[in-house]
């Protein structure tokens, strides 16, 4: 299946053609950052401008913490200002109060705002995110409730001051130059950390999390532990915001950390871009200097924010930097990732010698009073492919549902290759060794097609050597598999519909699985399109793979499967080969309609 | 015991603020599958509306109330076209974010018209009360109460035995079918934020005497709805009042027998209990996601 566009660019002339050599940004941002750090230590500014770039810098890390809550993970989190003031309040009042080493207090604060985001994210991550920004803002106002009274603890209203600067390994940083040098160092070696877990494993299933949750949880990411992971991370990194901020002023109260700063953090994030460490810093340092600049607007700064937030998401929703890598990216060809096809492997899952690679008994799920499902028993022989078929209603994608663990049965058994696995979660599910792809096709639609599919292949149990090279490598192999490696790094929603289905193929395949579960994937596809399909499974179970296909189109089921089920009102209906089903009266009737006795006198 | 009657009657009313705004709350969510985070502050701008009208230009109380309801009115509808519309096809967070931020614009631009010196409002109703068997009940509770009561009626008859009605569960339970039916669904939805405005502004109207009327009340009352509609089973219209009163008893029960300044953390105590025990609240039904 060699695409024309294959064709055409590899065969594009070279010669004369100089290779582009590579930018070295990554150098540039260290030549930069070391400047920034060492120019405060030698040759200190002035105090007020210090005192500002200090806050900027301690803000934000907290932001930074918003990039991977909000940016990757999709999650809001309208407490970021309670996080960072647990991470002040204890390096103020453990330095202070209970006589910790300054290092010491900053890890206390750091620990303690990610146990608390931990708290609050698994109590509610699994309910649906406005419950989320309800949550946080409770939270928000609980802590701002005991700051100002609990006043045993936290000195209450006046706040605490007299907090102290470090020493760490005999460097003093008790001047305002050597402090804000310690918290820029903090600042991007967070920077850093919070660029490199975008592309990290968790990372990817963070943005897999954000882009479709349902698709992520069926490729083998544990979503809701992504998402609690997320908050965690970023509430720690509040956390040490705070630290930094509270020693660096020396004094903390209530106040600073109130609804209202939240939602200051969140405008940074936003206005810079939400995506990316370089964002939040962008959009920090503006939020931080633009009152000094516009002065006159204090009185209703906040105000002001509040439209800007509005504006932003409304014209801007990907920040200033998103627009601006956007613009630079649309300006670039789309790089291409490889010449030429990639050897894939495919089917190596060890043949435990059963016949059936899914059995299923007696299964049901109601829904209320609604038996969507009832007692449907069927196996599926290893290494055929076995088409589900019925009306409309009949209970095709409920049982989908059910085998790819979107669905919890009410009774019955489902065993993959002998295991048990009913009533399983859906990444549990992917790591035993089932793949799916979705009627209405369901991609992680702000990544590339090779970033889709390198996520399916790093499903839990599947191991692929080679670390992230081989992963990608692997990832490759799926595209080539079904014809659309010269297309890896394009957008994914840039692809046409019929190419989106392969991808969604290609994803399952990427990750090896046992039993290959295809729902409706001949849906919206035109006549050449369909006869490429079949080709494609052809070639998928001459492999060895199994698949369970539904599927409406009756030529294409006739044309590949081995074995037909049908349904119908939740029921089984017929079981046999292609020719026995199609014959069998029951089936007609399902759909042609009920020949009733009445209608044949 | 009158104590205990005298708490419970002033739970009632309080938990009768909040079910307003809660009712708000539900009826735009199921119009828009959206939260809008500034429907307390519809209530702190109703509030501040009969300051201006009644307590500053000095116009007869229920005439500034009227005019104060045309104004919300038209503010709900400016609402809908800058906040939600221009981000109708969007995914939820960027309309909730839409939202909030229309909530800080919302109090901070009030404090920056009004200072943040809290005003007061005085009872609609010049009466002194009624004192039935050692409980005092103040008018303006009564009034508060009875309020409710009867927009809830309303809403039920409004919903379920007028066509107008009917158009409206339509569009809420399903956009595109409604909209294949003829259905003008953006006016639907119109309708929704215009009478949802006016829901919050009349709850911030009859709490205005017995609470001061300041920029931060809008913050909380939001909260307090969103936490009574979440106890009620989130999206659920009877959920919004039971979760509502409920809510305004225990608090008013906590600050009596707990603790005064902790008073505002009960709500959300409450609401962090049912998140884990009950998500779906009273009323509420699971709904499992669909492939």
């Amino acid at each position: 299946m060699t695409t024309p566009l294959l064709r055409e660019t590899t065969a594009r002339p070279s010669i004369g053609q100089k290779v582009p050599r590579k930018f070295p940004w990554g150098l540039l941002l260290l030549a930069l950052a070391i400047v920034t750090i060492v120019i405060p230590v030698v040759h200190p500014f002035n105090d007020y401008w210090m005192g500002l770039l200090r806050q900027a810098s301690t803000q934000a890390i907290a932001v930074m913490g918003m990039v991977v809550v909000l940016g990757y993970a999709g999650q809001i989190n309208l407490a970021q200002a309670a996080f960072f003031g647990i991470g002040a309040y204890s390096l103020g009042l453990g330095t202070l109060t209970l006589g910790l080493p300054w290092g010491v207090a900053l890890l206390l604060g750091t620990l303690l705002a990610a146990v608390a985001g931990a708290a609050l994210g698994s109590s509610t991550l699994r309910l649906g995110g406005h419950y989320l920004a309800m949550v946080t803002i409770s939270f928000q106002q609980i802590l701002t409730l005991v700051l100002i009274n609990w006043i045993s603890l936290t000195r209450g209203p006046d706040g605490v001051s007299g907090i102290p600067r470090p020493s760490i390994l005999g460097l003093d940083f008790k001047s305002n130059g050597d402090y804000l040098a310690l918290c820029l160092v903090v600042l991007y070696a967070t920077g850093y950390l919070v660029w490199r877990l975008k592309r990290t494993r968790l990372g990817r299933g963070m943005l897999a999390v954000r882009d479709n949750e349902l698709a992520a949880g069926v490729v083998g990411i544990d979503t809701y532990r992504t998402k609690v992971i997320a908050f965690a991370l970023s509430s720690a990194l509040g956390g040490i915001g705070g630290g930094l901020f509270a020693s660096g002023y020396a004094y903390i109260s209530p106040d600073q950390f109130s609804f209202g700063e939240s939602v200051v953090v969140l405008t940074m994030a936003l206005l810079g871009g939400v995506q990316s460490p370089f964002g939040a810093v962008l959009g920090t340092g503006l939020l931080i200097l633009l009152p000094e600049w516009l002065r006159f607007l204090k009185l209703i700064y906040l105000a002001v924010y509040g439209a800007a937030v509005i504006l932003i998401m409304v014209f801007m929703p990907e920040g200033i930097w998103g627009a601006l890598t956007e613009r630079v990216r649309r300006m670039r060809p789309p790089p291409r990732i490889v010449e030429g096809d990639v050897p894939f492997e495919l089917g190596g899952t060890p043949d435990t010698g059963r016949m059936a690679m899914l059995e299923v008994t007696n299964l049901c799920k109601y829904f209320g009073g609604l038996k969507a499902l009832d007692g449907i028993s069927m196996a599926v022989e290893r290494g055929t492919v076995h088409a589900l078929i019925g009306p409309n209603g009949s209970g095709k994608t409920t049982t989908l549902n059910l085998l790819s663990g979107i669905y919890r049965p009410t009774a019955g058994e489902i065993r993959l290759d002998g295991k048990q696995v009913a009533g399983l979660p859906p990444h549990l599910l992917a790591g035993a060794g089932l793949g799916r792809t979705f009627q209405n096709i369901r991609l992680f639609t702000s990544m590339t097609v090779l970033e889709n599919v390198e996520i399916g292949g790093q499903r839990p149990n599947l191991v692929i050597p080679g670390g992230d090279a081989g992963l990608r490598h692997r990832a490759l192999g799926a595209l080539s598999f079904v014809g659309l490696v010269d297309r890896a790094g394009l957008p994914v929603q840039s692809l046409s519909y019929g190419h989106q289905r392969l991808v969604e193929i290609a994803r399952a395949l990427a990750g090896n699985p046992a039993l290959l579960l295809l729902d409706e994937p001949a849906a919206g596809l035109n006549l050449t399109e369909k006869q490429e399909l079949v080709e494609l499974l052809r070639r998928i179970k001459a492999h060895g793979l199994t698949i369970l296909l539904i599927d409406h189109d009756m030529n294409l089921v006739e044309q590949i499967a081995d074995r037909i089920t049908v349904l119908n009102f939740g029921r089984r209906i017929a079981d046999g080969t292609p020719q026995e089903v199609l014959r069998h009266p029951d089936v007609i009737a399902a759909y042609l309609g009920e020949v009733t006795d009445d209608a044949a006198a | 015991m009158t104590i205990v009657f005298q708490l419970l009657f002033t739970g009632l009313g309080v938990g009768a603020i909040y079910a307003l705004v809660a009712l708000g709350f539900v009826l735009i969510y199921r119009a828009t599958n959206v939260v809008n985070f500034a429907q307390g502050e519809f209530a702190m701008l109703g509030a501040f509306l009969m300051v201006i009208f009644f307590g500053d230009l000095g116009l007869p109380y229920g005439l500034g109330l009227v005019i104060s309801l045309i104004v919300m009115a038209i503010f709900g509808a400016g609402f809908n076209l800058v906040v939600y519309y221009p981000l109708r096809h969007r995914p939820y967070l960027p309309v909730v974010i839409s939202t909030i931020g229309a909530s800080i614009l919302m109090s901070n631009g009030m404090l920056a018209l009004y200072g943040p010196a809290p005003q007061t409002l005085p009872n609609l109703l010049d009466l002194p009360g009624l004192l039935i068997g050692g409980v005092f009940l103040d008018s303006q509770y009564i009034l508060i109460i009875c309020v409710t009561a009867a927009l809830v009626g309303f809403q039920y008859v409004f919903f379920e035995k007028t066509l107008l009605g009917k158009k409206l569960q339509a569009t809420s339970q399903d956009k595109e079918m409604a909209s294949l039916l003829g259905i003008p669904v953006a006016t639907m939805i119109m309708i929704t934020f215009v009478y949802s405005a006016l829901l919050g502004g009349l709850a911030g109207m009859l709490v205005a005497p017995i609470l001061f009327v300041s920029i931060g009340m809008g913050g909380l009352i939001s909260l307090k709805a969103f936490a009574a509609s979440i106890i009620g089973g989130f999206g659920d219209v009877a959920g919004a009042v039971v979760g509502g009163l409920s809510l305004g008893v225990i608090e008013t029960f906590g600050a009596a027998y707990i603790s005064v300044p902790y008073k505002d953390a009960f709500a959300f105590l409450v609401l962090f209990a049912f998140l884990l025990v009950r998500p779906q609240g009273i009323f509420g039904e699971r709904v499992a996601q669909k492939a």
